[in-house]
Order: C-alpha cells, then sequence, then structure tokens
C-alpha cells in the first residue's frame, strides 16, 4: 500500500467510513473526528510509520505538521518520512 | 451546622520544602518549573516539569519507612507534620477518635509501580519488594498520616484526577460542619515524575515542551508538577476556645459533574461549580475578590474557565482578580488544590494575590486580571478555589477571612 492509502485507511478507521469515503480535500471535522480522534489518528501514524510527529493538540496549527485536511496530512507525513527514516 | 476555619498548613512543592518558603516564592513570583531529572528521561519528548529538589529522604525518614512511603507518601507526611505542628493540636481520647484523615491524589504511588514494572518486565526479574502494594496502594498515604499522628476516626483518599485535592477537602470540610468530629486532616499528594507517569500523559499532547503560561495567548500547554498540600481543618468554636491561630475560615463548596466528555472541560460544569460554592457559603458574586484558577496552560481549559467566570460574575469579573500558581509550581494533578489552596490563604491572610507568571500575550477569550507576572497587594474577604478534572468533574471551595 502506499503512504496515502495507508493514511487514509487510518483516518478511515477512526472515521468508521469506508477509505472510499474518505477524499483527499475532507477536514477531520468533515469526518467527524474530534481532538481527541486527532491525536488517536496521529498516534496511529506514528505507529504506522515508526515516525515522530511533532503535534501539540494545543496549538496544532503552530506543530509545524499541517492536519487542516487529508491530502496536508500526506504531505506531512511523506516529509517527516524523507526526514526521518530517508 | 458549624463554621469550618483552618488552623494548620503544610507543604512540599517545587517551589518550596515549607509553606514560608512556598508563600514567599509565589509572591516573588518564582518558577519552580525546570529540566527533569530521572532515569530515561532522554527517551521522553517532554523533560520540563515542577520537581521537587533537594528533598532528603534519608535525613527525613528511616530504612524501614523508606521501604513502606512511596513519595506521594513521604510528601505528605512531611507537610503533614508542618500542619499538624502549626494548628498545635494532639489527638488523644475522644478528639483522636473523632479526627480522621482524607486526601486526594490520582495516581497514588506511581513511582513505586514504575520501578516494580522495570524490575519485572525490563530487567526480568521474578521477585519484587514485599511491601509493594502497602506502598503503591492509593490510600498509603492517608493510612500513614493516620497511624502518625493517630487520628481514630473516617479515613480515606479520593481520586478525581485534576480535583482530588478539592474534593477530598470539601468531604473534610462537611464532615466538620455536620458535626461529626472537631478536626480532620485533609489536602493531597502526587508524584507522577518519573519515566511511565510522564511517558503516560504526553500521549494525550496537551503537555508543553517549554513553560506553563495560562491564560496567555501563546500558552501552549500544561506541565506536571508533584508534591502535596496538607490542611488542618478544626470546628471553629474548638479553635477558638483553645486559642489557636487561624489563617481563615472554609465558607462552602460545590461540587458538579459536566456528564459530557472524558476529557474537554465544559462551561457549564465549571460556572455551576462556582455558583454552588458560592451559594452554599451564603455569599454574592460580588464579594469574591480573588480566584485560584485551575488555569493548567492548555488552550481548553483557559479559555473555558475563563467563560465560566464571565458568566458566573457578569459585571463583577472585570473587578475580580484571578491567578494560576500552576505557571510556577507546575500541575500536581490529585495534589494541585491543596498546594494552590496556600495562594487562597495567602491572599485572605497576608493580602498578597499570587501572580500568573509567564504571561507573555493577551488572549481576547482570557480578557480577565490575571495577575500577569508580579504578585500584587489587595485587601480580599472572600476567595474561590477552582478545581476542574478529566472525566468532567468539578469541585469548588469558597473561603473567608476571620
Amino acid at each position: 500500500m502506499s503512504v496515502t492509502d495507508r493514511v487514509i485507511a487510518i483516518i478511515a478507521e477512526q472515521a468508521v467510513l469506508e477509505p472510499s469515503d474518505v477524499s483527499s480535500d475532507s477536514t477531520l471535522e468533515d469526518l467527524g473526528i474530534d481532538s481527541l480522534g486527532l491525536v488517536e489518528c496521529i498516534f496511529s501514524i506514528e505507529e504506522e510509520f515508526d515516525i515522530s510527529v511533532p503535534l501539540n493538540a494545543n496549538v496544532p496549527t503552530e506543530s509545524n505538521f499541517d492536519v487542516s485536511n487529508v491530502s496536508l496530512i500526506i504531505a506531512g507525513v511523506e516529509k517527516l518520512l524523507q526526514v526521518q527514516k530517508g | 451546622m458549624h463554621r469550618v476555619v483552618i488552623t494548620g498548613a503544610g507543604t512540599v512543592n517545587s517551589l518550596g520544602h515549607n509553606v514560608a518558603d512556598t508563600l514567599a516564592a509565589m509572591r516573588e513570583g518564582q518558577c519552580g518549573i525546570g529540566a527533569l531529572e530521572f532515569q530515561d528521561v532522554e527517551r521522553l519528548s517532554i523533560q520540563i516539569g515542577g520537581q521537587v529538589r533537594g528533598f532528603e529522604t534519608e535525613e527525613r525518614y528511616n530504612r524501614q519507612q523508606l521501604s513502606l512511603y512511596d513519595r506521594f507518601t513521604q510528601f505528605t507526611l512531611t507537610a503533614a507534620k508542618e500542619a499538624v505542628a502549626q494548628s498545635g493540636l494532639t489527638f488523644s481520647g475522644e478528639l483522636a477518635a473523632k479526627s480522621g484523615v482524607i486526601l486526594g491524589t490520582a495516581g497514588g504511588g506511581v513511582n513505586t509501580w514504575d520501578q516494580n514494572y522495570r524490575l519485572v518486565y525490563e530487567e526480568g526479574k521474578n521477585r519484587v519488594h514485599p511491601f509493594v502494594v502497602p506502598k503503591l496502594m492509593n490510600n498509603a498515604a492517608a493510612a500513614h498520616v493516620s497511624m502518625e499522628f493517630n487520628l481514630k476516626g473516617p479515613s480515606f483518599t479520593v481520586a478525581t484526577a485534576c480535583a482530588s485535592s478539592n474534593h477530598a477537602m470539601a468531604q473534610a470540610f462537611q464532615m466538620v460542619r455536620c458535626g461529626m468530629t472537631p478536626t480532620m486532616i485533609t489536602g493531597g499528594s502526587e508524584s507522577m515524575l518519573c519515566f511511565g507517569g510522564v511517558k503516560a500523559w504526553e500521549g494525550l499532547r496537551v503537555m508543553s515542551h517549554d513553560a506553563c503560561r495560562p491564560f496567555s495567548a501563546n500558552r501552549n500547554g500544561m506541565v506536571q508538577g508533584e508534591g502535596a498540600g496538607i490542611f488542618v481543618f478544626e470546628e471553629y468554636e474548638h479553635a477558638r476556645a483553645r486559642g489557636a491561630d487561624i489563617l481563615c475560615e472554609v465558607a462552602g463548596f460545590a461540587m458538579t459533574s459536566d456528564a459530557s466528555d472524558i476529557v474537554m472541560p465544559s462551561k457549564n460544569g465549571a460556572a455551576r461549580a462556582m455558583a454552588g460554592a458560592l451559594a452554599d457559603a451564603r455569599l454574592n458574586a460580588d464579594q469574591v475578590g480573588y480566584i485560584n484558577a485551575h488555569g493548567t496552560g492548555t488552550a481548553a481549559n483557559d479559555k473555558t474557565e475563563c467563560a465560566a467566570v464571565a458568566g458566573v460574575f457578569g459585571q463583577h469579573a472585570d473587578k475580580l482578580m484571578i491567578s494560576s500558581t500552576k505557571s510556577m509550581h507546575g500541575h500536581l494533578i490529585g495534589g494541585t488544590g491543596a498546594v494552590e489552596l496556600l495562594a487562597c490563604v495567602m491572599a485572605l491572610r497576608d493580602g498578597v494575590i499570587a501572580p500568573t507568571i509567564g504571561y507573555q500575550e493577551p488572549d481576547p477569550e482570557c480578557a480577565l486580571d490575571v495577575v500577569p507576572n508580579s504578585a500584587r497587594d489587595a485587601d480580599v474577604n472572600v476567595v474561590l478555589s477552582n478545581a476542574f478534572a478529566f472525566g468532567g468533574m468539578n469541585a469548588v471551595l469558597a473561603l473567608r477571612r476571620l
């Protein structure tokens, strides 16, 4: 599975949706994922890819990891994979 | 209904190992938060906390005691000794039979859990010390206080996460007020600054990497502390008859539950607790001069708490002072309300309002007088102490100058 598919699978599971229902421009809010759900998603991503995601739930906008929508989360994971696993 | 006063106080926390040093540090706006020191700290992403330093356990307790006292019990006993000594009480006869100890803690002997899990899982040992269970149990600290001071009445431990101490003190207050007992020892303690304790908190992603800045627009989370705060609650006539030095009156309390979310706070639950404490104390909102805030420095708590204060106090919200001393000693979780009650006592007795340090940028969602960065002299007669816990469990105490 590609990075995109793996991230979407994690988000879909959190949202209790099929991966096909998660589009790249969906926001977590659109998908019904709240702040606790976000923290769980990030945990799952860290476990799946063995990376460390710098997200502070108090200031998600200033955490250097953009969670504004699904495609930005995927882009962020790809960047972290390059830096931390490249 | 009897009136209830405080006749003794004791503490150990990152600002000081007694009340005098702690209040002096609060007056000076000192910060007790620094780099954490314990095994495996380098594997944590959060490496700061309000750790108690220079607390020489070997000088305070003998070998047999240390085999039974987790760090949260050690802090409790030292603080209790100070509080009982200040009260001048000795417990014997009927007073001993009626008096007890109610303490708050969220985690109990977390260091003992951590050390012994390390032994059996990481080091592969198949044997642990015989006293692991009596050392780590949540009621260990209360039990040792009852034994140390001969308290034979009702004793137990309350666990409501970050509101544990306030729930415990409210319960002790109620017992003295209704005439069950002339005195109670109460307060709380916590010590979860160890690898497992901080690692668990890290997971929630609500901890700050650099500082606790309650109410500041650039706040980025909470910082953990450790320690204990212990008080002697005494029936007013009992205290007066023996000429005790009265620190202040405990006038009322309220407890509420949000019944909504396991971690997100609720404005309504917080507001009902503050309004309820005032009603219980038969006080009007405009009599309150100072609120010791829950003020964790998280995005969610601080704006919710300020909105709740604005809702309860209306226009008077702009006249009262509200500060969070967690900026100095960190968040003591189950012990936090007890250490923070010291700031309330200082406000009533000494006329000094402890500041919210680390305050850098105003936040329009926290537009109250948060006593930024420097302590202030002020004449206040009534104060509130807020505690709003995970689980949506809230407890607020109202205190009055006497």
